[in-house]
């Protein structure tokens, strides 16, 4: 399927791998990516902080953008660009009058926004278009014996109406559904649904590195291999700032982190360096050392 | 009639025994609240169970519990809904369901248990609540008769009187968890209460304390769990937001918590490169916001902290020298159009907001404007209503409207 494609800047900026793997996977689910390069920054939220209209301006440009493609709904890689989009979408759609103004910023470049824009993060993507079904298929390595704990982070599971998860599409489930789908052993410790402490890494650096530290021992006292996220900025708090997260909660660390992409390009056969794993600060040793993890028997064709 | 598995967190302090789980069948039809069902063991099974409850009707706040791990009132929580709640989740229905519905009951988060699922609210909650001056501050001179406050500001801070003070978003605050001294999602949502308040006279006053405060408005997560735990949508996330853009953008509180050193250097960072240019961010978050800002001795000590991190990132390959320099930039004529609308939308007098709580949703019954909290006075007739309000207004603006 064809996607406009929103990759965020952090991808693109201080987690390439992400971007990279990404573009290595796309073609693998017969997902074509229409990358929105003209698009601006999502704001994160701290935009719309500043001023509401002018996070909501930036993104219902590049709403309009995906718009002009014809691409069949507008996909992210990023928790934070999902939910920092939805919350502006939330106030496009639900007034016309303010989508109006809104679009009157945008009529010198000739743009719109049209209510009622599909905008997936990847995860939810790969649930309900692509398929676990489908995904299992493609499976060539399955992650025999990898114990994966997916950090889900904030954005993509609260708040669950602007989300929209609901008993029929249980978007909080999806990644344990994946780590499974791709052979894995879900992990269950305290941090799934909590909070990686990025957004206060300037004003409250010991809160934040709490945080992350905290929810790596946690994974690693559940005998977590790895922890997986859709969120590039989990991923620079929990990988990133690891080594200094450990010095803040006073253990040892060391527990590898993987961008989703990255979990699904190694079931699919991609090699650890082609999904750029050698950029992790914690080296994914034991997510790639074929040997002792992750028993790579080639799936039944 | 559907049977439930109650399982109760029992503890004592006071007895120096260990804290253990209670289990209980009960039978019950699954619209009863799960207060309906800890009442019926207590009047029946075990009159030791340790629970605080009044007016069982949503309004009192006061039997704020975890129930399948998310916090909420015990009284306005049915039986079946409680059974479907997931740790951390709002949904579930996915994960095998047993042949008896579990429902765990556990005493709210960041308080101290007094006993069973009763918490100390005054060792935490209220003292955080003291903490923001939770009181309106009257503008000088008092007018002779009622102030009147304009409609949509009225029905804006009603979204904050809303809060019954039961305490579920205090359990659940992730920032809390890490720093319990962070003033708080309740606190920080009745502080809106008054700034949002135009009678207040102290706006700059509250703002400027709340963002010097190590743990004030700027030590919030962002993590949303508050707005998913209240009972009563009073959204106390968007009201700290709002807290943090009344005190950047309109009052330019400059904080040493680099709160709004941060928004601001990320605001122009995007405006200047279309994207964010994470290197930059940093050292300017605690510099100041120009090229100049990491050369400030707040910078250098930060960059001086980090930099292991930043060395090894650079030597994986995961940070080019280049881009960490140069950062990345959208292309020129797309770069040009968002200047453009930082000029235009940024540049005006006045910012342009829609509260939703205020409009409602378009076309979705689930959202209706708030228009029934307080009716506007005759709008038509602005001049006669501020010298005769008291004797157009009806009996419920009277008590809403005015002080």
């Amino acid at each position: 399927m064809k996607v406009a494609y929103w990759p965020g800047c952090v991808s693109r900026g201080f987690t390439p791998e992400l971007h990279g793997s990404m573009a290595k996977v796309a073609p693998l689910l017969d997902i074509e990516l229409i990358e929105l390069d003209r698009g601006a920054c999502c704001g994160a939220g701290v935009i719309a902080e500043h001023n509401q209209e002018l996070a909501d301006t930036l993104n219902a440009r590049t709403f309009a953008l995906a718009q002009q493609t014809d691409g069949e709904l507008m996909m992210n890689i990023c928790s934070t660009c999902q939910g920092a989009q939805s919350e502006c979408q939330e106030r496009l759609d639900a007034n016309t009058d303010y989508r109006n103004q809104i679009n009157a910023n945008l009529a010198d470049e000739g743009l719109s926004y049209e209510r009622g824009l599909t905008n997936k993060n990847f995860l939810w993507l790969l649930v309900e278009e692509i398929g676990l079904d489908t995904l299992k298929a493609k499976v060539t390595r399955p992650l025999t014996d990898l114990r994966v704990g997916p950090f889900y982070g904030c954005y993509i599971v609260r708040p669950v109406e602007r989300l929209h998860i609901t008993e029929e599409h249980p978007r909080d489930r999806y990644m344990h559904w994946v780590i499974e789908a791709l052979g894995g052993t879900v992990v269950d410790y305290a941090g799934v649904y909590k909070c990686c402490g990025f957004p206060i890494i300037t004003m409250n650096k010991d809160a934040s590195l709490t945080q992350a530290g905290r929810h790596v021992g946690d994974a690693l006292d559940a005998e977590a291999d790895c922890l997986v996220v859709p969120c590039p900025l989990c991923h620079l708090n929990l990988d990133l700032q690891q080594p200094l997260a450990a010095k803040v909660v006073g253990r040892e660390l060391g527990l590898p982190v993987l961008h989703l992409p990255q979990l699904i390009g190694l079931a699919l056969g991609l090699s650890p360096k082609e999904l750029g794993m050698s950029k992790h600060v914690v080296r994914p040793t034991s997510v790639i050392d074929w040997s002792t993890s992750v028993v790579a028997g080639t799936a039944a064709a | 009639m559907p049977e439930y598995t109650l399982r109760i967190r029992r503890f004592d302090p006071q007895s120096g025994d260990a804290a253990y789980w209670d289990e209980h069948t009960v039978e019950m039809p699954e619209t009863q609240s799960v207060l309906d069902a800890i009442l019926s063991v207590r009047d029946t099974t075990d009159g030791s169970i340790g629970i605080r409850c009044s007016c069982q009707q949503a309004i009192c706040g006061s039997c704020g519990v975890r129930m399948n791990g998310k916090p909420g009132l015990a009284c306005n929580t049915h039986l079946e809904e409680a059974a479907k709640r997931k740790r951390g989740t709002a949904s579930s229905a996915t994960d095998g369901a047993a042949q008896t519905p579990v429902i765990t009951v556990e005493p709210m988060g960041n308080m101290p248990v007094i006993r069973d699922l009763i918490v100390d609210m005054d060792a935490v909650h209220w003292k955080k609540i003291q903490r923001v001056t939770p009181w309106l501050i009257n503008k000088e001179p008092i007018p002779e008769r009622e102030y009147i406050v304009p409609h949509d500001n009225m029905v804006d801070v009603t979204q904050t009187m809303a809060c019954i003070q039961c305490g579920a978003c205090v359990s659940d605050c992730l920032a809390m968890e890490v720093d319990p001294g962070f003033i708080g999602p309740a606190a920080l949502a009745k502080s809106y209460r008054f700034v949002g308040d135009p009678r207040d006279a102290q706006h700059r006053e509250r703002l400027k304390d709340l963002s010097e405060d190590e743990q004030g408005i700027y030590d919030c997560t962002h993590c949303f769990n508050c707005i998913e735990a209240c009972p009563k949508g009073v959204d106390p996330m968007n009201q700290i937001m709002r807290l943090r853009r009344i005190a950047g953008s309109d009052f330019k509180i400059n904080d040493r918590n680099n709160g709004h050193r941060h928004e601001a250097a990320f605001v122009t960072l995007v405006r200047d490169y279309g994207l964010l240019h994470e290197a930059e961010l940093l050292p300017r978050s605690y510099g100041g916001n120009s090229w100049w800002g990491k050369f400030h001795p707040a910078a250098a000590m930060e960059l001086l902290s980090s930099l292991s991190s930043v060395v090894t990132a650079v030597m994986r390959g995961k940070v080019s020298p280049k881009l960490a320099m140069l950062g990345h930039k959208i292309p020129a004529d797309d770069l040009k159009a968002v200047k453009q609308i930082y000029t235009k939308v940024d540049g005006r007098d006045e910012r342009n907001e829609l509260n939703l709580y205020v409009t409602g949703y378009e076309d979705d019954p689930r959202h209706a404007p708030h228009t029934d909290i307080a009716t506007p006075l005759h709008v038509d007739t602005p001049v006669a209503q501020a010298t005769d309000g008291a004797a157009t207004a009806s009996p419920t603006q009277t008590e809403s409207e005015t002080t």
